[in-house]
């Protein structure tokens, strides 16, 4: 058949069964289309067939004959000429902040590897035929790219409105985007970026980007900074929106082979028998491997070893999602063939379905050590005496749903063995050096002889941490001597990876009338699933977080961490904080309302100031920006609401719908802490031709981190961010970075580069000052110059003359955290918390029990705003994070057996779930933080969850005490009320 | 997986009959939305041969005729939701339709599709029911016209041949002083069709209504047609007495269900209630607008 592809003629002839989404990315190269879901349910895949926006991944490829397709990579060259559309303007919020033009993409070798850098012009030629869109420049200029894997859907669908439209509304460009998923959520920045595209293609001015205002702490000296805190796009932001970046789905290497994984499918049972032998013969099967052909270790883990690779004949199989065989074939058809082949018998165990039953003393024994993964205790002052002096004792269990990163972008990892006997990873992961350990233990390998080449991630949000297909492909490729490629689909990735915990808190709470609290017991079960993987330090968190950001006399938490027959949970983007606030916020509005004092009145009472002392013993020493927070969300609030925010309104014209505010606050811990060393390395490097690198392991998972460790360097030369590079996630040419998990990347790694940075420039002052005898002091670095004696020098002149002494312009730097304390040893368990407050506006339909989020007002201290637009999409993500947290998302795992395995039955915030937002970053900062920085990334989405549901009761009376809210349940208790 | 060998796009109704009836594995595909699904995710038997519609210009009509409009089975819903007649004769069908996924699924997936994968609550096809549209079948032995509820012979089962294939939607026009409607409620959580939805048809005659439909899903194993309910209504001026009636007779004739995760079949009686009020009373209110302007400026809340 033939087709037009972005203008270009092609002849293919279409293969059985297969999807136009295929025939582009795998036949013809172009794979700027992503693939999300395969089921119609995420538009990563939408392309323009003539002119209409369409799913290719359920597109048959057959039916494009004759037809025009415009892909992502299309769009750059549609621009028709230069200088149609105004250019936007320099943007510049604070008045030291200059927004760079957006910028054109050049050439620029990038290998495999994930380097970010702002690309310079180099090939004019090149540049001239190559211009982005407006809509791809708007993109950019409003931070509406984080890990990017949404963004050509996005960009395709925008455009197929734009054609069609001009001047759409806001309503209207949700309505297109309806079903474009991004996992990221900057969905107000997208739609934003959409208005000013559309804009310039009507010959006006582009908007300015939104950031959220700052708002800095009252008698803190403000040190002058040249870039931090100034607006910058993020290095890879042009790849991005152009297509050209690429995921490890990505890629392909010459003689790749395909993998696939045999899952159990039953949540509990022994391995009796398994028969590979059928497919190890079918034709174009390279290697078949069960759990016998593991070289080294058979067990992986990342705190504890208890996951098995792959589960041997008579072994247990401890979750659906557990692996009996790996199959390694020429397509991947033909792996999923092999998968039918293979015969597995079971002998079915009794499923255990939940933490309570788990801890009961007659429910079968999962792991050696029994079912209890750990017994959490947190021990303040004296319980007996806290309830004796409180006035009011409330009392109330909640509980949390399991729910699932879903990430854009499913697990894909490729090993590749190379000519010198090594092994090379392809993947994005947030752990690298984890990675590393866990598939050199598994071929029975050294570390080194493991290379993890860290690839984009599509989002990651703590699931991309736990091994996925790292160790199964380097088996195969071990085995085979070829490269192998392992991509999950969407169903196994749902099936596998670890998840949020569901957990059941019960929490006992006593005060004075006044609304000082004197006591707060909770008692939580958290359900760690099959496997440990971080589940002892989620719920450690879940568990010391589990009073709330107050300070309360006597505290007690129990927390039992309980394995059971589902699929393992771990790390998530608020790491248990996320449901021990749903439960303690929940019963402060409980507290508040029985003790008739205003909500936010109660949190002021109560909330951690400096001087405080936490219910782990620790003493806050600085930084503590709640009541700021507190105060910022309250004047919002009644500017909006006036004094009654928290009252019940109905809607004019509709008496069947209810409005009302709610309102929540939150800490979250910055960094590992609880005594667990804490530390990250990063190297910064000045190359010849000007650049500096910076280089760390740590994970760029659409957060942004990339942009802060770029304008970190730039602030320390004194330059501007397009003259450093940033290369990260390699285990060959990056140092450790540690996890990227906790929120502690900008504060660790912010720290470890800031100080490699202020190394290097030590060490090339202290050159220079030899080399033309004056004092080092005396010598600048400005505008990537080196000043010395009213000379300049240019900073790549710099490399010269130092490497010409034998040197390396080149410094590295181990960054330590803060000493901190095991918990139940009193003493600083953490070496910084961020704060929160948050107000949510719903509107409940009392006939049908439909719940809307309205807005959300957000105030949360971050220390210091290094990267307002970086921090936009934080917010903005966090918050709609929240909102599936406490309406859409809902893991459901029925007796062991996954349901919710398909993204259509795993409904994720679109943007029509968008409320109207208004943030404020507060800056508290930390001393030991770079620039006063510490941990955003968790915080934003914590109090969400609280504010909504606190809204829903003031709205309708109705008490959420079980995530997500459930409309039916909300219909049935006002009927009972 | 999808594993079809054979990929057609006929261009005209003959030769797609002509393929369906000398490959006994052939089946007919529109938009794929529901059908390529089914094949991929492994819930429908492979098929060897997919005969695409998409390409054959005798489905892809949408005319204005007398007496009703002609909506070919295989235009792409959101052509259907553009088209201002039905907007203006056929409301229901507009809303119903507009709802249906987002706008790339609209793009391809259509209403022969949405009627022929015969789920009992289908947005488009309880549209369809209350709005009495006919459907015109091309079969081997020729054409031939019957209604709606023909087509079905049980959730998500068809009683439409292999070889059988919907040409065209033949839907009433509503005439000044009839109007319909269409309304849902869905969950937040989990797949995104309706877990109640219904359509009404009616006309109104002074301060009566002089004859009604109304359509309901899922209220039994296909789409439902609530005619005792409409027969509680028929000649009935509208009031809170003649609704309350109206309502009992509907919870008395349709069967509700709990499905897991879903809905409690307590819910579902509880929604289908409001819904009839709802949907009734917003008909009822367009009878006596001016729909061709007001046709402009519908919208439809996602
Ligand atoms: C993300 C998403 C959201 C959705 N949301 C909704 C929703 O809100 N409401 C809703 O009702 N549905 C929804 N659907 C389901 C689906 O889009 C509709 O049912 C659609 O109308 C099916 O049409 P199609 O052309 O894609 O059918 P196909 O998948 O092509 O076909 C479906 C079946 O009908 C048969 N068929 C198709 N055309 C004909 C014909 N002309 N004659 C005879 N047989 C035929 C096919 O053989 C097949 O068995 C959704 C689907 C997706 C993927
Ligand atoms: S990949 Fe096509 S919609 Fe998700
Ligand atoms: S940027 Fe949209 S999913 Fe990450």
């Amino acid at each position: 058949m033939e087709l037009i592809v972005n203008g270009n003629r092609v002849e293919v002839e279409p293969q059985h069964g297969e999807m136009l989404a295929h025939l582009l990315r795998e036949r013809l190269g172009l794979t700027g289309t992503k693939i999300g879901c395969e089921e119609a349910e995420c538009g990563a895949c939408t392309v323009l067939i003539d002119g209409v926006p369409v799913l290719s991944c359920t597109y048959p490829a057959a039916r494009a004959a004759g037809k025009s397709v415009l892909t992502i990579e299309g769009l750059a060259f549609s621009r028709p000429s230069d200088g149609e559309y105004p250019h936007p303007l320099p943007f510049s919020q604070k008045e030291r902040g200059e927004y760079p033009h957006p910028l054109p993409l050049s050439q620029r070798e990038r290998g495999e590897k994930a380097s970010f850098s702002t690309p310079l012009p180099q090939n004019k030629e090149y540049e001239r035929e190559f211009s982005l869109h407006p809509l791809q420049e708007e993109f950019i200029r409003h931070g509406a790219v984080q890990c990017g894997f949404c963004i050509p859907g996005q960009i395709m669908t925008a455009y197929a409105l734009l054609q069609n439209n001009p001047n759409p509304s806001e309503a209207e460009i949700r309505q297109a985007l309806k079903d474009t998923l991004c996992r990221c959520a900057g969905y107000p920045s997208i739609v934003r970026a959409v208005q000013s595209a559309a804009r310039r293609l009507r010959g006006e001015e582009p908007l300015p980007p939104l950031v959220a205002p700052v708002v800095s702490e009252q008698g803190k000296p403000q040190p002058s900074l040249q870039v931090i805190g100034t607006l910058q796009p993020r290095p890879d932001a042009v790849e991005k929106v152009s297509g050209t970046a690429k995921f490890t789905d990505d890629l392909k290497f010459p003689g790749m082979l395909h993998a696939r994984v045999k899952r159990a499918m039953v949540p509990h049972a022994i391995l009796k028998r398994l028969d590979v032998e059928k497919a190890r013969a079918l034709p174009g099967v390279a290697a078949v491997l069960t759990a016998a052909d593991i070289p080294g270790e058979k067990n992986h883990g990342l705190v504890i070893f208890d996951w098995p690779i792959m589960v041997g004949i008579g072994e247990r199989v401890r979750y659906v999602g557990d692996a009996v065989a790996i199959v390694a074939a020429e397509t991947r058809q033909i792996a999923t063939q092999a998968l039918d082949l293979i015969e597995a018998e079971y002998e079915p165990l009794e499923v255990v379905a939940d933490p309570v039953r788990a801890r009961q003393p007659d429910a079968p024994q999962l792991h050696p050590n029994g079912n209890l993964l750990k017994h959490i205790k947190v021990r303040k002052g004296d319980m007996e005496q806290g309830f004796a002096e409180a006035e009011v004792i409330l009392e109330h269990t909640f509980h949390t749903a399991i729910t699932d990163h879903a990430f854009m972008e499913p697990e894909c990892s490729i090993a590749r063995p190379t000519e010198d006997g090594r092994m090379e990873i392809y993947v994005g992961s947030q752990i690298p050096y984890a990675d590393r350990n866990q598939v050199a233990r598994a071929l029975g390998w050294p570390d080194e002889r493991v290379h993890i080449v860290g690839q984009l991630m599509g989002g990651g949000f703590g699931g991309k941490e736990d091994i996925a297909g790292q160790i199964h492909a380097a088996l195969l490729a071990h085995a085979t001597g070829r490269p192998v490629k392992l991509l999950f689909d969407r169903h196994e990735s749902l099936l596998v990876h670890p998840k949020r915990h569901a957990t059941q808190i019960r929490v006992k709470m006593g005060a004075k009338r006044n609304g000082r609290l004197t006591a707060v017991e909770t008692e939580l079960y958290g359900d760690t699933g099959a496997y440990a993987s971080l589940g002892e330090k989620v719920l450690t968190r879940a568990t010391t977080h589990s009073s709330g950001p107050y300070e309360v006399p006597h505290a007690r938490a129990d927390c039992y961490a309980m394995y059971t027959n589902n699929p393992p949970a771990g790390a998530f983007r608020g790491f248990g904080v996320t449901q021990s606030a749903f439960a303690i916020e929940s019963m402060m509005d409980m507290l508040a309302h029985t003790l008739r004092i205003d909500p936010i009145e109660l949190r002021r009472i109560n909330a951690l100031r400096v001087g405080s002392v936490t219910n782990t013993g620790q003493v806050l020493r600085e930084s503590v920006g709640l009541l700021d927070c507190i105060d910022i969300v309250a004047q919002e609030l009644k500017q909006r609401a006036g004094d009654h925010p928290f009252t019940p309104r109905v809607v004019e014209g509709q008496p069947h719908l209810r409005r009302a505010w709610g309102f929540a606050v939150a800490y979250k811990n910055t960094g590992l802490g609880g005594g667990a060393p804490d530390k990250a390395s990063a190297e910064v490097e000045l190359f010849e031709n000007g650049l500096l690198e910076v280089r760390t392991s740590s994970a760029e998972l659409g957060q942004g981190l990339v942009t802060v460790l770029q304008m970190i360097v730039a602030e320390e030369f004194a330059l501007q961010p397009e003259g450093v590079r940033v290369l990260v996630m390699d285990t060959d040419l990056t140092p450790d970075g540690g996890p990227t998990t906790a929120s502690r990347q900008t504060f660790m790694t912010g720290n470890a580069a800031r100080y490699a940075a202020q190394s290097l420039r030590q060490a090339l002052a202290a050159s220079l000052a030899e080399k033309f005898d004056v004092a080092p002091e005396r010598i600048r670095f400005v505008e990537g110059l080196a000043q010395v004696n009213g000379h300049s020098l240019p900073l790549g002149e710099v490399a010269k003359i130092i490497r010409q002494e034998g040197r390396l312009p080149k410094a590295s730097y181990e960054y330590w955290a803060p000493k901190t304390q095991p918990l139940g040893t009193g003493g600083d368990m953490h070496f910084a918390f961020s704060f929160a407050a948050q107000a949510a506006e719903v509107e409940v339909n009392i006939l049908t029990g439909e719940v809307s989020v309205l807005e959300v007002i957000s105030a949360i201290d971050v220390g210091k705003a290094i990267n307002p637009l970086g921090l936009q999409g934080q917010f903005e993500g966090g918050i709609m994070m929240g909102i599936g947290n406490a309406i859409t998302e809902h893991f459901i795992v029925e007796n062991g057996i996954v349901f919710t395995d398909r993204l259509a039955r795993y409904r994720m915030p679109s943007i029509m779930l968008t409320p109207k937002i208004t943030a404020y970053a507060v800056e508290h900062p930390v001393e030991a933080g770079p620039y006063g920085a510490k941990g955003v990334g968790e915080i934003v989405s914590i109090p969400t969850t609280p504010a909504i549901t606190n809204a829903i009761y003031n709205a309708v009376g109705v008490r959420i005490d079980r995530l997500p809210v459930d409309q039916e349940v909300i219909v049935r208790e006002i009927a009972h009320a | 997986m999808s594993t079809w060998t054979s990929y057609y796009l006929p261009q005209t109704l003959a030769e797609a009959l002509a393929i369906l009836q000398t490959d006994p594995h052939s089946k007919v595909i529109a938009g794929g939305t529901d059908l390529l699904l089914e094949l991929q995710q492994g819930r429908h038997a492979p098929v060897r041969t997919l005969v695409d519609l998409s390409a054959i210009a005798e489905l892809q009509k949408l005319e204005q005729r007398k007496e009703a409009l002609w909506i070919g089975a295989a235009v792409p819903l959101n052509r259907v939701v553009a088209w201002q007649p039905t907007r203006q004769f056929a409301t229901a069908l507009f809303e119903a339709a507009s709802l249906i996924g987002g706008p790339q699924v609209r793009n391809v997936a259509t209403l022969g599709g949405n009627v022929a994968h015969a789920l009992p609550a289908a947005d488009g096809a309880i549209a369809l029911l209350a709005l009495d549209a006919q459907v015109i079948l091309a079969t081997p032995e020729g054409q031939r016209v019957q209604p709606l509820l023909a087509c079905y012979a049980g959730p998500g089962k068809t009683a439409l041949q292999r070889t059988e294939i919907i040409v065209a939607f033949l839907v009433p026009l509503s005439q000044s002083g009839e109007a319909s409607a269409f309304r849902r409620v869905m969950r937040p959580q989990g797949v995104a069709i309706a877990i109640q939805n219904l359509g009404v048809w009616l006309r109104r005659e002074d301060d009566c209504i002089g004859d009604i439909r109304i359509a309901i899903g899922p209220a039994g194993p296909v789409p439902f047609r609530a005619h005792q309910t409409e027969e509680a209504l028929r000649g009935k001026p509208l009031t809170e007495e003649t609704l309350d009636e109206a309502e009992k007779a509907l919870l008395a004739e349709a069967r509700f269900r709990t499905s897991p995760h879903r809905a409690t079949a307590e819910y579902r009686v509880h929604l289908a209630g409001i819904l009839l009020r709802q949907t009734l009373q917003t008909a009822w209110q367009r009878t006596q607008m001016d729909l061709e302007k007001e046709a402009v400026s519908l919208s439809v809340k996602g």
